[in-house]
């Protein structure tokens, strides 16, 4: 997964901070207190390492890093490892014992709390090291060129003092978009790759090529392929420059440009990117961890701050999807046996319409916003959520279309709405029966299957024989070729992550609306995946051009 | 027993930056000083303790309870309120 864009390459210099895990059961020889005050000492000089590293760095790091010296000297913390060696078990074990549990209850609150889970991890192999006697993982000073960083996953305490001009790129094997790589890489403007299984494994020192944008690491690459990857980059660089402005085609049909927003804080990053509108307000953020629903003022402060970051723009708010695949603690879900099959989405108000209720009552307040329903699967679900809207006077109501049925019967659905919005993440999902959070099925969720093309170009006959509009928010789009091919697809606006828009807009520039439908037509004839992908290539001669 | 309710302001809730701001000024006290999430069926926690404060999870816009008893304690309180309060 590429999570921050450019082309690194240079010499790979692997972390490999592989302190083992105590022995279960490991016992000490001799006294109790000279054995916790072994404990005591390492914690302390942890805390102490990781203090003064943070004064060194200064900045968001700084930060990062003292509150990682407060969870080494945490009184909670010591109270456990002591009493745990009371018990008999050696120094190693007892912090490892006493970290676990702490441990346990991050990474089971999942997301960003999930994710400093690994800054504990880091806090306790420090002191595990630092009892057993292990060096710590350095970094060199100033090396000859540029290194590839490689490693698990990388502790604030080994990148603060990463000078920018020593790191070509970082790969690590875990992590994911808000991990501590990703944000230190963007804000380094460091190219990264993370979730690369298997890069540890990469030899101290071979030559690494790695693509922040495609997410591909390639070791030992051939010095053309190198420049070729240097060059495209170059000329990727400089045609998302060029290509400005709002969405269109090379003839200069419109494809509106909007960003995936999940919470207020990535508004100003889609602005940066010149998103023209919000394709996709989640608004889970609003819900998640809470026990009470938010109330209806929280809510509309939260839905006009996306409305007033595009003036004039279009800004499409999703309702509360949760349910059985989502679970929030104010709205108990029975367990279900398919959670992806069950009450999730737009059924979930069936049974709390309150919850719905107070979401339209503050979108009604904010000037400007469109409203859309997730999980919708049939014509009774849209006019029953159109009827809330209407009455509330909501101008522009919509729906996405996530399941087949409602793909099928887009015309049923839109006679209710005023446009719909293909969510293809989960639309793949249910085409093809293989969760989406399932690895072993990934290859059934690869947007180029021709059937989903299918359900998609249904969908946007339908909008169009109706006359009302069809756009795209699903990550599909974040594929230059595939926006090509939705638009050709009759996709009138697409919607992804800000990253993703400039080269998206450079390979819609680079295209006319034709090339694109001989594209999608192409795509659609093909059989497999793959075929469709480079018959729909083939069409899109503009993208070689681009580097894309 | 001085007690003062807030709601969070943070982005990130009571974690990572705000949470260590707050052990670092909770830690100076010489009193005990708990904090209880509002409507958690989550026991009270040691203020001194970040591990215990961020497995609160405390979220942007909940109310936690900030206790403490002794001398001093009110000063104390008012400053563990402001930045738990504070954006």
């Amino acid at each position: 997964m590429g999570v921050s864009p450019g082309i690194g390459h240079g010499p790979a210099h692997v972390l490999s901070v592989s302190v083992p895990e105590p022995p279960e059961g490991a016992t000490y020889d001799g006294e109790a207190e000279p054995e916790k005050e072994r404990a005591m000492t390492a914690l302390t000089q942890v805390a102490g390492e990781l203090e003064s590293r943070g004064h060194r760095a200064g900045g968001e790091a700084e930060e990062i890093l003292k509150a990682q010296a407060l969870m080494a000297e945490d009184p909670g913390l010591v109270v456990r490892v002591r009493s745990l060696i009371d018990r008999g078990l050696a120094a190693p074990r007892a912090v490892y014992e006493a970290f676990a549990r702490y441990r346990d209850v991050l990474a089971g609150s999942g997301g960003y709390l999930g994710e400093r889970a690994a800054d504990l991890d880091d806090v306790r192999d420090r002191v595990i090291a630092v009892l057993y006697g292990i060096p710590m993982p350095g970094l060199q000073g100033a090396p000859e060129e540029p290194y590839v960083l490689v490693a698990r996953d990388l502790a604030p305490a080994d990148t603060a003092l990463l000078a920018r001009e020593h790191v070509a790129a970082f790969v690590t094997e875990e992590g994911g978009p808000t991990s501590h790589t990703a944000i230190l890489a963007r804000s380094l403007g460091v190219p990264a790759v993370v979730a690369c299984p298997g890069a540890t494994g990469i030899r101290q020192g071979a030559r690494v090529l790695a693509d922040g944008t495609s997410g591909e690491v390639r070791v030992e690459p051939a010095e053309s392929d190198v420049a070729d990857a240097v060059s495209a980059n170059a000329a990727r660089r400089a045609a998302y420059a060029e290509a400005g402005g709002p969405g269109r085609t090379a003839d200069g049909h419109p494809v509106p440009l909007l960003a995936n927003v999940g919470g207020p804080a990535e508004l100003a990053a889609a602005v940066a990117a010149g998103a023209e509108g919000v394709g996709l307000f989640r608004t889970e953020f609003l819900f998640l961890g809470r026990s009470e629903p938010p109330g209806v003022e929280e809510q509309v402060r939260a839905y006009r701050a996306a409305a007033e970051a595009f003036p004039g723009g279009k800004v499409v708010v999703r309702t509360l999807d949760a349910g059985a695949d989502k679970a929030l603690a104010f709205l108990p879900a029975p367990p279900e046996p398919n959670p992806a099959l069950g009450e999730r989405g737009l059924r979930v108000f069936l049974r709390h319409p309150e919850v719905m209720a107070a979401q339209l009552d503050a979108l009604a307040q904010v000037e400007g916003a469109e409203v859309m329903a997730p999980m919708v699967a049939t014509a009774e679900e849209a006019a029953w959520f159109a009827r809330e809207c209407r009455a509330r006077d909501l101008r522009r109501v919509g729906v996405m279309v996530e399941v087949p049925a409602a793909a099928l019967r887009a015309g049923d659905l839109l006679s209710a709405v005023d446009f719909v919005s293909i969510g293809t993440n989960d639309l793949s999902q249910y085409a093809f029966a293989a969760d989406r959070q399932l690895g072993a099925v990934r290859a059934l969720q690869d947007p180029w299957q021709p059937a989903l093309l299918d359900l998609v170009a249904l969908t946007a006959a339908a909008a169009a024989e109706a006359g009302k509009a069809c756009g795209v928010c699903g990550e599909s789009a974040a594929d230059p070729a595939m926006a090509c091919v939705l638009a050709g697809l009759g996709a009138g606006t697409l919607s992804m992550a800000a990253g993703s828009l400039p080269a998206a807009r450079a390979a819609l520039a680079a295209h006319t609306l034709e090339e694109c439908r001989l594209a999608a037509g192409a795509a659609r004839d093909a059989v497999t995946a793959a075929e469709a992908r480079a018959a729909a290539r083939a069409y899109l001669p503009g993208l070689g051009r681009l580097g894309l | 027993m001085g007690e003062r309710k807030v709601t969070v302001a943070a982005e990130v809730g009571l974690h990572a930056r705000p949470a260590a701001t707050f052990v670092q000024r909770a830690m100076k006290a010489p009193m005990d000083i708990t904090v209880t999430k509002m409507n958690s069926a989550k026991a009270p926690v040691s203020g001194k303790s970040i591990l215990a404060i961020m497995a609160l999870d405390v979220r942007q816009g909940e109310t936690v309870v900030i206790s403490a008893d002794g001398e001093g304690s009110e000063q104390v309180l008012d400053e563990l309120a402001e930045i738990a309060g504070t954006p």
